[in-house]
Formats: C-alpha cells, sequence, structure tokens
C-alpha cells in the first residue's frame, strides 16, 4: 500500500467533498422544509461565482489591496446569491404551494435554464480566467506536498461554516423556527410561526452557502463560465440524497463521502467510470438504507 | 359514463383502422407521383438555360449553443465570399449566388432535421456541418439527395476512410493525422518513453486519444503508462493529477478542448509537477492561454499549419476585418477555403450536378488560405497539414519541423 | 397610489438584483470594466410595468380558483375539447385529418420536426404511465430510450436486422431493464426514487460512452437503415413520409393502449397507488407488481420510440441520452397535465415546435423557453390539461 498515494487521493477528496457538502446543505435545508428539489441551486451558486468575478475585477480595477478584495467580493457574491435566492423562491415557488407536488420541480427545472441563459446573455458563453482570491503564501509550508494553501483554506472554512450553521440551527430562533417547520408545517403555524419567513430565510442560508462554495472553488479551479452549476448542482444533489435528504449532518456526510469515492475510484480503477462510481455507492446505499445514511426513515402514517 | 369512454375508445380505434388503411394505399402512391413530378420539373429545369438560376449555397452548423463559436466564422467566410463573387463576377459560372444558413447547434438530430429543411428548399451545395457527429447524421440525407458537402472542421477519421459517404471532403486534416503528429513529436523530437494518454470521453477527444495510443504501442518506443477519459466539465482533477504523477509520466497527450486542459494544466503545475503537456486543436485556441495564464507556458498543441503569410489568407483576413470589425475566429480560414473550392469546382464543371462537382473537386488544383489544394478519392484534402505549437511568452508559437 | 408603490419597489429591487451581472463587464485579462447603465434603466422600467401585470395576473389566477371551487367556474378551452363529448369527437377527427395528410400538403422539413413530434408523443405517454398513473417520479426515463435505440443501431449494424423485427424485441428488452431497474428501488419513495432513477440514466450514458467494443463509444453508430416497406425502394421524400406514418401508426397505437390502460384494472390500481399507498395495499393490490408493472410498460414504449428514433436520424451517439433529455420527456407530461392523453400529446407539440419554430429568436430561445415553463407552472400548475377522473353514475 503506497500511503502518500492514498493521502493524496484522501485529501482530494476532502476538498471536492467539502465543495458539494456546501451545495448539499442547501438542496436538503430546501427539501427538508417544502419537499422540492432546487433545481436552480446550482444556478445560484454559479452566480454566486460570477458576481465575486465581477467584484473582484472592479475592486482590481479601482486599486484595492488584495485581501480587501478577498473580502468585499466574497461578500458581494454571498449578498447578490442570497438575493437570487430569496428572489427565485418568491417568484417561482412561492406561487406554487398547494399546487400539485411536481409543479414546482417543473418551474424550478424553467428557472435553472433561464438562469443560465441569462447569464449567457448578459456575460459571455466563454470561460473566464478566475484569480485565486487567496493569497499564495506558504504559510503552510509543510504540507504542501499534500494540500496547497488554497485547498486548505477550503477545507478550513467549510468546516467553519458549517460548525456555525449546526449551531444557528440548534440555537437561534430562527433555527428553531426552521426545524418546526420542517417536522410540520401546519404545526408550526399554529404555534405561532411566520412559515413565510422560515421558508425565505431558509433560501437566503442556502444561497449564501453556495456562494461561499463558489467562491472556494473557483479560487481552486481558476475558471469558470455559464454552465458550471449544472454538474455540480447535480453531484451535490446526490451527496444530499446519499446523506439523507432533509438531514443537515447529513449533507456534510454525504457530500464527503461522495467527493472521496469519486477521488479513490479515479485514483485505484479509473476515471472513465467516475460517475458510475459515484452513482452506484448511491444506489448501494439507498438499497440497503432507504432513506439514506443519516436520515430518519419516516414513519408511514396511516 | 363508463359506456361513453368505452365507446371513444372505439372511435379511436376506428381512427387507426382508417388511418392505417390510408396509409396502406395512399402512402406509396403519394410518393410516386412526387417522384414522376420531380422529374418532370428536372426535365424543364434542363431546358431552361442554367444562367438564369441562382446557385444555393447552404452553410449548416452550430451557430447557436455553446459551440456557436465553432461555427459562425463558417457562416461569416461564406457571406463574405457570396458577396464578393456576386459583386466581382456576377456570381459563380455566370449564375448568382444565394447564401442559405441553418442551425444544428451540433446536435445530431437538429443536424438531420437542417438537412431536411436544406433539401427541400433545393440547394446544391452545403459547406457543413461543424461536429463530426452532427455531420455523420445529416451525411446520409445529402447523400440521398446528391447533395455534396464540404466541411471546415469535421475531424472523426470515419468521415472519410469508412468510404460511405462519396459525397463528404473536408479542407481539415482529419484526427488520425493529428494523432501521428503528436506521437511522433513526442517520440522523435522530445525523445520520450513513458506517457500517459488522457481523452475527454467526446466524440473528438477519445477519438484522438485512441490513435495515440495505438499509435504509440505500434511504435514500440515508448511506453503508454496510463490511458483514462476523464469528466467533461468536472470540478476538479485531482484524483487523476495524482494518478499521472504515480505513474511516472514524463508526457501527458490529452484529446479535448480547452476548459479541460486547463483544469489538468493548472492542477499538474500547482502540485509542482513538471509533466509535459501536449494536446491537439481544440486546445490551441488563445482562450486556454488566457484562462491557464502563466501556467500554460511551454504546453505544446498540434495545430492547422500556420498560413498566416498566404496572400489569399491576408486577403481572407482583411475582407473580415473591413466586414465584421474584428479578428476572425475558429475554423474560418478552413470555411473561406471550402467554399473557394466549392467555387472553382463549378466554375470548372459548369455545372452542379453530384457527378461534375465531386470529379472536378478530386482533380482540379485550387489555391486557398490553406494552400494550393485538392481533394484526395476519400475527400482528404492534400496539401493541408498540421505542425507543432508551443506556448512561449503568453503566445502560441509554430514551432520549425 | 399602492399599486405603484410596489411596482417601484420591485423595480428598485430587480435593479439591485440584476446589477453585477447586467451592468458590469469585466475583463480579467486586460483589467478593464465597462459599465453598462442602460441596461439598468431597461431593467426598471420593465419590471416597473411588468410588476402591474404579474399582480394582475395572480389576482385573475387566484379568483379562478376560488370559482373552481365554489364549483362556478367555466372549464378551459383545453379542458372541454378533452371532457365534452360534443366538442370531443369533432377534434379528434379534425386533429386526426390533419395528422394524416400532413405529408400530402407540408414539404420533407415540416413532415421531419412532425415525425419529432410523434416520437415525443410516444415518449410523453409511456412516461405518464410511470409518473402521472402510477406517481413515480423517474428522471432517468432517457436510458430506456438509448436502450431502444442502441439495441436496433447494434443488430441493424452487425447482423443487418430488420427494423420490423426488432421493434418488438426491443420493447420486451425494454420491459426487462424496466424490472431489472424497478426491482431494486421499490423500497424507495418520492424523490429518492427519482435521485436513482436519474443515477441509472447516467450510468447507462456512461457505459455507452466508454464501452468502444460494445457501443462504438462517442462517435456514434452511423447509416442506420430506416424501416424498409415490402423491400420497395424509396427516395428520400418517400422515406420521410413513409417513416412519418410508421410512428403516427405507433403513436396511435400508443395513445389506444395507454386509455386502455387507464380505464382498466391494472390502471385504476396505479391511481390508487398514487393516491394513498397504505390503503390501496389494504385493499388487496399487490404493490410490488404493480410498480413493477408500471415500470416495465412504462420502459417498453420508451425503447420502441428509441428504435424509432435510430431508424429516423440514422444515426445516434450517446449524448443524445442525456438527463436533459429526460428532462424534456417530464415537462411534456407535467406541462400537457399529469395523466392526461390529450394533455401529452399537447405538451408534445408545444415542446418539439417551439424551440424549431424560435429559431429565428436563435439566442433568446432558450431564455424564452425557460421563462415559459416558469411562467406556465405558476399561472397553469396543474398543466394545460387537467386529468378528470372517471366519474361512475349508479342508475337506480
Amino acid at each position: 500500500m503506497d500511503w502518500g498515494y492514498f493521502k493524496e487521493l484522501l485529501m482530494g477528496g476532502v476538498v471536492k467533498g467539502s465543495i458539494y457538502a456546501l451545495i448539499a446543505l442547501g438542496y436538503t435545508m430546501v427539501y427538508g422544509i417544502i419537499e422540492l428539489i432546487n433545481f436552480a441551486h446550482g444556478e445560484i451558486y454559479m452566480i454566486g461565482a460570477f458576481t465575486a468575478l465581477i467584484a473582484a475585477g472592479v475592486l482590481t480595477v479601482a486599486g484595492f489591496p488584495a485581501w480587501s478584495i478577498l473580502i468585499l467580493a466574497s461578500a458581494a457574491a454571498v449578498v447578490w446569491s442570497a438575493s437570487y435566492g430569496y428572489t427565485v423562491e418568491k417568484i417561482a415557488y412561492r406561487p406554487l404551494r398547494g399546487a400539485p407536488r411536481l409543479s414546482p420541480l417543473i418551474s424550478a427545472l424553467g428557472m435553472s435554464i433561464f438562469l443560465q441563459n441569462y447569464v449567457l446573455l448578459a456575460q459571455t458563453s466563454n470561460f473566464m480566467p478566475f484569480k485565486n482570491l487567496f493569497p499564495e503564501e506558504g504559510f503552510l509550508e509543510n504540507i504542501s506536498e499534500v494540500l496547497s494553501a488554497t485547498e486548505v483554506i477550503i477545507i478550513f472554512t467549510s468546516a467553519v461554516v458549517m460548525i456555525l450553521l449546526s449551531l444557528f440551527i440548534k440555537y437561534s430562533t430562527t433555527g428553531k423556527a426552521m426545524r418546526a417547520t420542517a417536522q410540520d408545517r401546519n404545526m408550526a403555524m399554529l404555534v405561532g410561526v411566520n412559515v413565510d419567513k422560515v421558508i425565505s430565510a431558509t433560501f437566503i442560508i442556502g444561497s449564501s452557502l453556495a456562494a461561499v462554495g463558489a467562491v472556494l472553488i473557483a479560487s481552486n479551479m481558476g475558471q469558470i463560465n455559464f454552465f458550471i452549476g449544472f454538474i455540480v448542482g447535480l453531484k451535490a444533489f446526490t451527496a444530499a440524497v446519499l446523506g439523507g435528504i432533509g438531514s443537515i449532518p447529513g449533507a456534510m456526510l454525504g457530500g464527503l463521502v461522495l467527493g472521496c469515492t469519486e477521488s479513490f475510484g479515479t485514483g485505484y480503477v479509473s476515471s472513465d467510470y467516475e460517475d458510475v462510481f459515484a452513482f452506484t455507492l448511491l444506489v448501494l446505499i439507498l438499497i440497503f438504507r432507504p432513506a439514506g445514511l443519516l436520515g430518519k426513515s419516516d414513519i408511514q402514517k396511516v | 359514463m363508463k359506456t361513453g369512454s368505452r365507446r371513444m375508445v372505439k372511435g379511436v380505434a376506428l381512427i387507426a383502422i382508417i388511418c392505417l388503411a390510408a396509409f396502406g394505399m395512399f402512402g406509396c402512391g403519394q410518393g410516386e407521383e412526387k417522384v414522376v413530378e420531380k422529374e418532370v420539373i428536372k426535365e424543364v429545369v434542363k431546358e431552361v438555360p442554367r444562367a438564369l438560376e441562382p446557385l444555393k449555397l447552404a452553410v449548416a452548423g452550430a451557430h447557436t449553443g455553446d459551440l456557436a463559436s465553432y461555427g459562425i466564422p463558417s457562416v461569416r467566410a461564406a457571406e463574405i465570399l457570396v458577396e464578393h463573387v456576386n459583386a466581382t463576377q456576377g456570381g459563380v459560372g455566370g449564375r448568382k449566388v444565394i447564401l442559405v444558413t441553418e442551425d444544428d447547434a451540433c446536435k445530431p438530430e437538429m443536424a438531420t432535421n437542417a438537412a431536411t429543411k436544406l433539401v427541400g428548399e433545393d440547394v446544391d451545395l452545403v459547406v457543413g456541418h461543424i461536429c463530426s457527429g452532427a455531420t455523420k447524421a445529416a451525411l446520409g440525407i445529402y447523400k440521398d439527395s446528391g447533395i455534396i458537402a464540404i466541411s471546415p472542421s469535421a475531424t472523426n477519421p470515419d468521415l472519410t476512410q469508412s468510404g460511405d459517404y462519396p459525397n463528404f471532403f473536408r479542407t481539415i486534416a482529419s484526427d488520425d493525422a493529428q494523432a501521428r503528429l503528436e506521437v511522433d513529436f513526442a517520440l522523435d523530437t522530445l525523445g520520450l518513453t513513458k506517457i500517459a494518454v488522457l481523452h475527454d470521453k467526446g466524440d473528438y477527444g477519445k477519438g484522438l486519444a485512441e490513435f495515440a495510443k495505438k499509435f504509440l504501442e505500434e511504435s514500440g518506443k515508448a511506453e503508454v503508462v496510463l490511458y483514462e477519459g476523464i469528466t467533461p466539465g468536472g470540478m476538479d482533477y485531482s484524483a487523476v493529477v495524482q494518478k499521472i504523477n504515480r505513474s511516472g509520466a514524463q508526457a501527458v497527450i490529452f484529446g479535448g478542448y480547452h476548459p479541460e486542459a486547463s483544469k489538468i494544466v493548472m492542477q499538474m503545475r500547482k502540485k509542482d509537477m513538471d509533466t509535459i503537456f501536449i494536446s491537439d486543436d481544440g486546445v490551441k485556441d488563445d482562450t486556454f492561454i488566457k484562462v491557464a495564464g502563466d501556467y500554460a507556458e511551454g504546453v505544446y498543441a498540434t495545430g492547422p499549419k500556420d498560413t498566416s503569410k498566404n496572400p489569399l489568407a491576408i486577403e481572407a483576413d482583411k475582407l473580415h476585418k473591413e466586414k465584421y470589425g474584428e479578428d476572425y475566429g475558429a475554423f474560418y480560414l478552413n470555411a473561406y477555403s471550402a467554399v473557394l473550392a466549392l467555387f472553382n469546382a463549378v466554375d470548372k464543371s459548369g455545372s452542379t450536378d453530384y457527378e461534375a462537382v465531386s470529379n472536378a473537386l478530386r482533380n482540379e488544383y485550387v489555391a486557398t488560405p490553406l494552400g494550393i489544394i485538392k481533394f484526395d478519392d476519400r475527400g482528404d484534402a492534400i496539401g493541408v497539414g498540421f505542425s507543432v505549437y508551443q506556448v512561449q511568452n503568453g503566445k502560441y508559437v509554430e514551432l520549425e519541423g | 397610489m399602492g399599486e405603484i408603490l410596489k411596482s417601484l419597489k420591485a423595480a428598485i429591487w430587480f435593479m439591485f438584483l440584476t446589477f453585477p451581472i447586467m451592468v458590469i463587464k469585466v475583463n480579467p485579462i486586460e483589467d478593464t470594466v465597462v459599465w453598462r447603465w442602460m441596461n439598468m434603466a431597461y431593467i426598471g422600467v420593465g419590471v416597473f410595468f411588468l410588476s402591474f401585470l404579474w399582480r394582475f395576473m395572480l389576482a385573475r389566477r387566484n379568483q379562478g380558483k376560488k370559482a373552481e371551487e365554489s364549483g362556478k367556474a367555466r372549464m378551459p378551452i383545453g379542458q372541454r375539447i378533452a371532457e365534452e363529448p360534443k366538442i370531443k369527437y369533432p377534434a379528434i377527427a379534425l386533429v386526426g385529418a390533419f395528422a394524416l395528410t400532413i405529408p400530402f400538403w407540408a414539404d420533407m422539413y415540416n413532415t421531419n420536426i412532425m415525425t419529432n413530434v410523434l416520437i415525443y408523443v410516444m415518449l410523453g405517454l409511456g412516461l405518464n404511465i410511470v409518473v402521472g398513473l402510477a406517481g413515480l417520479l423517474d428522471l432517468g426515463y432517457v436510458a430506456f430510450y438509448a436502450v431502444g435505440a442502441y439495441s436496433y443501431a447494434l443488430l441493424n449494424h452487425h447482423f443487418g436486422a430488420n427494423f420490423w423485427v426488432v421493434l418488438p424485441m426491443a420493447g420486451f428488452l425494454g420491459a426487462a431493464f424496466g424490472v431489472a431497474l424497478g426491482f431494486p428501488v421499490l423500497r424507495l419513495r418520492g424523490d429518492y426514487l427519482a435521485i436513482v432513477t436519474l443515477g441509472f440514466g447516467e450510468i447507462i450514458r456512461l457505459v455507452l460512452e466508454n464501452w468502444n467494443e460494445f457501443s462504438m463509444g462517442p462517435s456514434g453508430i452511423a447509416n442506420i437503415d430506416r424501416p424498409p416497406f415490402f423491400g420497395i425502394k424509396m427516395d428520400l421524400f418517400q422515406k420521410t413520409d413513409f417513416m412519418y406514418y410508421v410512428v403516427l401508426a405507433l403513436a396511435i397505437l400508443t395513445i389506444i393502449a395507454v386509455t386502455r390502460l387507464k380505464n382498466s384494472r391494472i390502471g385504476r390500481a396505479w391511481i390508487a397507488l398514487r393516491e394513498d399507498e397504505i390503503a390501496c395495499q389494504a385493499m388487496g393490490v399487490d404493490r410490488t407488481k404493480t410498480k413493477l408493472m408500471a415500470f416495465a410498460l412504462g420502459a417498453t414504449w420508451a425503447s420502441m420510440a428509441g428504435v424509432v428514433f435510430a431508424a429516423k436520424s440514422t444515426f445516434i451517439n450517446p449524448p443524445s441520452f442525456s438527463f436533459w433529455e429526460s428532462v424534456l420527456i417530464l415537462v411534456i407530461v407535467v406541462m400537457g397535465g399529469m395523466g392526461s392523453v390529450v394533455g401529452v400529446i399537447l405538451g408534445a407539440s408545444i415542446i418539439v415546435l417551439l424551440p424549431e419554430y424560435f429559431r429565428e429568436f436563435s439566442e433568446y430561445r432558450m431564455i424564452l423557453f425557460g421563462g415559459a415553463m416558469v411562467l406556465m407552472m405558476v399561472f397553469r400548475p396543474t398543466g394545460i390539461v387537467t386529468a378528470m377522473r372517471q366519474k361512475y353514475t349508479i342508475h337506480k
């Protein structure tokens, strides 16, 4: 067994998995509350990356120092992604409360196509180089053979963000209201939870997380275009289901498991079937645990 | 109500029977009528002097969608030449030229729609399509209708080598020629012995990689230490990069387009790997250098021979700048040459008949921006070649040899 | 006054929202920035007026809903065509006559497009069994389409197999695949099922792409034979027309079969299963068998449509069977109205014809399409035609 190689694959998988997890959280939170697969979520991530690119470009021209560009561009990405998430919910999903279950799904698909082409038309169809926003200084030289500084930042940031989110959900009033709504929307309404506000908050938080993921991964990969949201969205959704959709720790675990599966599958077998490994794992897990790794199997109501 | 629905079902069944009967009776009869009509038209047409009838030139390919940047330059080439030839010579062979364009978004099913539309409009000659898959789907329809198609960019070897499409010509070298060049360069010029071959699982990239692998194995001079397809549009290729590192490859030969290539190159360089990267025409694009920035330095890519010193190429460039006010895009010169070759063939043979034009294309040399060319029996252009380029100081530079 | 304020608010919000993407364009290589302030003005003015329309339409929709609940609503046009015998039969006759005569007056291009519509009608009706009737959300339906297309293409390529022989074979093969997929995932509910079927669809496509020895990989299979007609030689026009009639006959066969299925014992079991699984089992319906049946029958039609597709386009390669294609078929079913045959036909016509005749709009085509999907769902969430439950009246 080649430990160096194993470690490298593991770290690669963890980096990838952290990003999947960040985006999967958006899917899982929305699903937990309104039972909708929000297909436009990948597009929110893409818009986050574009906003960061644009903000960084403007700030660079204006001559800001590097660390302030990092903060301001990330903030812009979070603010605008959250705004898009909020608006998309208001336009495409809110009028559909109480409609047949598949109608919001089609609406979400339509929104996804719309946003992709909106960015394509307003910006460009070409790949845009995305400058690394993080200072590439060797402050972590001793592990740089395994992980680059950016990759360390990715793992660290996602871990912090996810811990903060867990705390928020557990202890804040909004977090409690969200859990209550997820459990039973009507009952939550009866005890005085403003369900509309809770749903909006869910979309805002989920979109902000996607924006954080977008800034991190775009910095690492160095390029973006209008289509990047689609594949990442699909993978993140898979991760959410893998971990048990509706469960927040589940999304994190699902992301990591998916990232590592892809990494090891590629490393030890072949990347020809990278996605086949991912989906086969999903099918196998769902056969033995139909509600995902950490999902509660819902009690059938009679 | 129950009986109502029963009756409805019966009604539908009845219609179905009528319809089947109708299709049995008229289906073939009506077709025959059409043929008769068509022959009549043909005879009438023969009597009318050809000069009165305009020549319809079609340009088909991806004009929308993410691959539009490969298709639009060929439309522009045709627009410029048609305008030019109508204005200066009153058309080709005494006939005015009309340009028709049709979009296929590089999808085979849309390509068949586009092709039937063009056949229905009685076009005489087709420049296109852009992608190999779409070209294959459309060629069958052109073949059945006796229309010649000449592609500026479809590089799949089967198109010419299978012999299935006698009506097909192209002004670009096929994938195997490109793979041969890449392999020869890696073996003879660079003297490499351990090579990893990667591709993007696409029609173009995988086809090329398969040839590269075959040629490497046949040569016996180098070992293929890794042969894999990567997931196009993937978020991250670190696992593949690690695998290349572990395989001990001195170089990577990659078949595919620039987005994936730049990600792999960047990830390799960030891991301090100085593995040589050799790729194809899909990477020999300025966007690659823009995106990969400093990491692109030293990357090799094959592409059509640099003919920018050719006077016709200079003229083509000038005409494009005059009309569109910007530099020309991918495959522009190939399309320009394709249109020139067609016009020349019609001019020399004096007709647009399938036999006459294809004979002229095969036998008459024509001066184009790509050099003086004609086509071989299979439809590949003789005189169109590839060279190896290297990124030096942020630019692709053609290497001597 | 309040209305104007609301519109003003919406306009300002959208000007803020679209500010980075619409107004600024940066070039990260040369570090230049282009400001397009005019776009912001257009957005502001546009949203200001559209916001009135949006609220007006929403209010009208809600009124309609109320009227429906109180039973006073007038049936919408699509509904009336599908329901009232006085309108229904002439409408069927009209559509039938139209469909039958298309090759006589339409040119080859339009005949070809209509053939496409009919293929999607077949696919839509097949998926309608799975999603509309049995309520199983299938996002990988295209896998069965691929099975059919590749089985004909490969058999034809290697053994010169005849279209008419492969068609029923592919139907059985599709059914087998449907059962093979259905069996392990039966326990899954709702959206878990959706993601697993999605994964299955992707796996099939990836295998076709990677396994060169079997499927010829991404370069696809070319020169597939069109269906023969008693060995008569035909030119391209006749072949196109003949293809059209073949698909028309198959589509009509599908319509009849699905209508019959819907009102059969198994069809009613599907609907019951969709509505309430537990109650349905309590009534003695075998859940496993019923669900597998839905998968198998849905897959049969998809597979047959695949054979037709391969024969029609004479060339296939894996990108034609992407996830996107599954989505398109699902959109046809939901937009048309789940569970309704007329709805599926209308849905297929819209989804195929709109982009085709929108060629003029070129680059705006897809954004219009996406927007239309959202608007359709917001203002008519149950689809164009709402499937009516079979009503039974008891005569005493």
